[in-house]
């Protein structure tokens, strides 16, 4: 008993602790106030403990980190790559832009709007290749202007551009202007080229300008810094807002987990506080019921253990006492010189106290049967005057009993025990009551179902008050120090019990200025 | 009554046995008591005992199956000796065609009155001949024919048939039965008085689904059809 309680004690304050104090108090797992990992300071069983205890967080935290990163990188990617794009259009166009509008300035009847070739004439060949190139040569722009037929580019005068010009590019700006990005020894660069053609047929001048593109290279790299700085910024405040949500969840679960432990401990009182009304909030709810229905269950059954070993206790004093007087006399029955007076009277007693236990036996055995619900029920078709009639003569009682009973009245039920249930009251009135005993029948329908009262009415002091609520218990005897009794103590338990078997009741009063009633109802068409 | 009877008696308890065979032959029967189910149909065989007394737990053969094997062959009365708290030995009895059963323990006067009761010949103060349609019963020569042939009945069964026609069209309700036929004192099992019902019914050809002979009166207990 004591080391229950102990348990008992102990069990609730944990429980108690573990629902007042913060998590950072918490020694049953490794984790710290901020709820992240100490990776050092893990508890025995390392990584795979800490993973098995604080796996829900992390998996919380690491899909909620994941999608924000995934969030965070797509949408960096697609601005980096638009801006890219962007920048990298700009710069070309201007510079496109620059090379076509120095052209079209310095070489003589250029067609605005004409297709990229340029004429001129041949005095201003040379001077004017020298302009173009002067014009376009700008700080971070090389260029070059050659004065050469078609189809033929001698390389070392291209090679001024310091930059390797592609020969299918050159092939290209014989036609059309052209433009592309190389890049040349980790440099990007971007290559204009065209042609001003010769209308005099000389040859014409082919202009072509790399323009360097690291300006435009840091840019883009400071602008992907700053977004991979971004993102990561993002990727720390997600995965602490994830954290701190997770928290937000585990703390009332870790909560409700020692709450449980509490209650398996036997700590059947221990009840959780309701926050709130999302899922966690309905859980603790759910929790809290299932405590009170199990504390009450258990409340129940330890009752039902007390009251058994109670029973226990009854029945083997109930077996002993008539044994007592049997067995205190074996000795005489056998011994040969026993008079032959003295074993008659021997011989009564212990006839008397056979009857006893046979009596006692018998109401032990249906009463064990009832309560292990293995007792069914032999139904008949009975007229109960008959069977009344029958009962009381069996026993003698016709001259004892006034019977007021419709003779055409009949029910469906267990003959023996209805026997068991009329001969039980009337003796209790015979034995406790006084005369006249009145039994009375009448049909009444109880809850739509049709049935019959019987009432066994005496006339004599009627039940003691202290009494009245216990007359049904089991071995509860008018006079307990009564031993000569024939009773087993349990009549009327045995009687409440065939009452319920057969879907009735059976209740107890006292009717003033008479003495004693039992009412008992019986439905007509047997148990349901 | 001074009816002195033959009882074969098997219980396998020797302290039981020895006891109830002294109480019964307090009463004038002549007792052969035996522990076995084996012995008890060895001396069934060879000694014709007029009723035999069963206990139901037998080493071996049980009582059931005893009474079964009796059946096969004779008409002998048995009465079947029971604890209480086995309806299903009751049911079982009932079927392999036990007259009656009795619940351990029991007094001996009770357990004599139930003998003698299921020993008693027909009561034949009611006229001699009776006919029903192809059934005729003779209640002088306690013979019943069917059809010109010999119904082969117990005397349980056949004062079971004799209460019944002794009253045509008159319903009786079980427990009256079991006052009449079996000598009980209320309260009595109607099981017994079903199961015996239903071997009379199959004896005399009758379709339990629609009998012309015994009818069930629902709510109530049973009736010799009279017409």
């Amino acid at each position: 008993m004591d080391r229950a309680g102990g348990t008992d004690t102990t069990a609730r304050t944990n429980a108690m602790d573990g629902m007042n104090t913060k998590d950072g108090a918490d020694p049953t797992n490794g984790t710290n106030g901020t709820g992240r990992a100490r990776a050092g300071g893990a508890r025995a069983g390392g990584w795979k403990g800490l993973r098995g205890r604080a796996g829900l967080r992390w998996r919380l935290a690491g899909g909620f980190a994941a999608v924000t990163l995934l969030s965070a990188v797509a949408a960096s990617a697609v601005a980096y790559h638009l801006n890219r794009e962007a920048i990298l259009r700009r710069t070309t166009d201007g510079v496109v832009a620059e090379f076509q509008g120095t052209l079209g300035r310095l070489v003589p009847n250029y067609p605005s709007g004409a297709p990229e070739t340029y004429r001129f004439g041949p005095e201003n060949a040379t001077d004017l290749s020298r302009m173009i190139r002067d014009e376009l040569r700008k700080p971070g722009r090389a260029a070059v202007a050659i004065e050469r037929p078609p189809g033929r580019v001698p390389p070392e005068e291209v090679a001024w551009l310091g930059v390797p010009v592609p020969a299918d590019f050159l092939r290209e700006a014989d036609t059309y202007l052209v433009h592309r990005r190389i890049e040349h020894r980790g440099t990007p660069y971007l290559l204009v080229g065209a042609r001003a053609w010769d209308l005099s047929g000389r040859g014409p001048i082919l202009a072509i300008v790399a323009q360097d593109l690291r300006p435009e290279a840091r840019t883009l790299e400071s602008l992907a810094s700053s977004i991979l700085a971004v993102d990561g910024v993002v990727l720390a405040l997600a995965l602490a807002l994830a954290l701190l949500t997770a928290r937000g969840v585990l703390v009332p679960v870790r909560r409700l987990a020692k709450a449980a432990d509490a209650l398996g401990e036997g700590a059947l009182d221990t009840r959780v506080e309701v926050r709130g009304a999302d899922e966690l909030a309905s859980l603790a709810t759910t929790f809290n019921r299932t405590a009170e229905r199990l504390e009450s269950n258990i409340g129940e059954l330890r009752a039902m253990e007390e009251a058994s070993r109670r029973f226990v206790a009854d029945v083997s004093h109930e077996l002993r006492t008539p044994l007592t007087a049997m067995t205190a006399l074996t000795d005489v029955l056998r011994r040969e010189d026993t008079s032959e007076p003295d074993l008659r009277r021997a011989g009564l007693i212990v006839a008397d106290g056979v009857g006893r236990l046979r009596t006692l036996v018998d109401h032990l055995i249906e009463i064990s049967r009832y309560d292990a619900n293995t007792a069914t029920l032999v139904l008949d078709d009975v007229i109960l005057a008959e069977a009344l009639r029958a009962t009381l003569s069996v026993r003698a009682w016709e001259d004892d009993v006034l019977l007021e009973v419709p003779e055409d009245l009949m029910a469906r039920l267990d003959p023996r025990r209805f026997d068991v249930i009329v001969a039980n009251l009337v003796g209790n009135a015979l034995r406790h009551g006084a005369p006249p005993i009145v039994v009375r029948v009448r049909p009444e329908a109880r809850g739509g179902r049709p049935g019959f009262t019987l009432t066994v009415l005496d006339h004599g002091p009627g039940i003691p008050d202290d009494l009245l609520p216990l007359v049904f218990d089991r071995f509860v005897k008018r006079d307990p120090a009564r031993a000569e009794t024939e009773g087993s103590g349990l009549g009327l338990s045995l009687t409440r019990a065939y009452a319920e078997l057969h879907g009735g009741d059976v209740t107890a009063r006292n009717a003033p200025p008479a003495g004693a009633m039992f009412t008992l109802w019986l439905p007509v068409e047997g148990a349901a | 009554m001074s009816l002195v009877a033959h009882i074969l008696f098997v219980e396998d308890d020797p302290l039981a046995r020895a006891a109830v065979e002294m109480a019964l032959s307090r009463q004038g029967h002549r007792i052969t008591a035996v522990g076995s189910g084996e012995e008890g149909l060895e001396h069934f065989r060879s000694r014709r005992p007029e009723i035999a007394v069963l206990d139901v737990m037998l080493p071996g053969i049980d009582g059931i199956e005893v009474c079964r094997r009796i059946r096969k062959e004779d008409t002998l009365p048995v009465i079947l000796l029971t604890a209480r708290g086995d309806d299903l030995d009751v049911v079982l009895g009932l079927e392999a065609g036990a007259d009656d059963y009795v619940v351990k323990p029991i007094e001996p006067r009770v357990l004599d009155a139930r003998i003698r009761a299921v020993l008693r010949r027909a009561d034949n103060s009611y006229g001699s001949v009776s006919t029903y349609g192809d059934l005729v019963v003779d209640r002088d020569a306690l013979k019943v024919t069917r059809a010109g042939r010999d119904v082969r009945l117990t005397p349980t069964e056949l004062r079971l048939l004799l209460a019944l026609t002794r009253r045509p069209g008159h319903a009786l309700t079980r427990q009256q039965l079991l006052a009449e036929v079996w000598e009980q004192t209320y309260p009595g099992d109607g099981r017994v008085v079903d199961a015996c019902v239903q071997r009379v019914r199959a004896k005399l050809g009758d379709d339990p689904a629609d009998p012309g002979y015994i009818e069930t009166v629902r709510g109530f207990g049973y009736r010799f059809r009279s017409s």
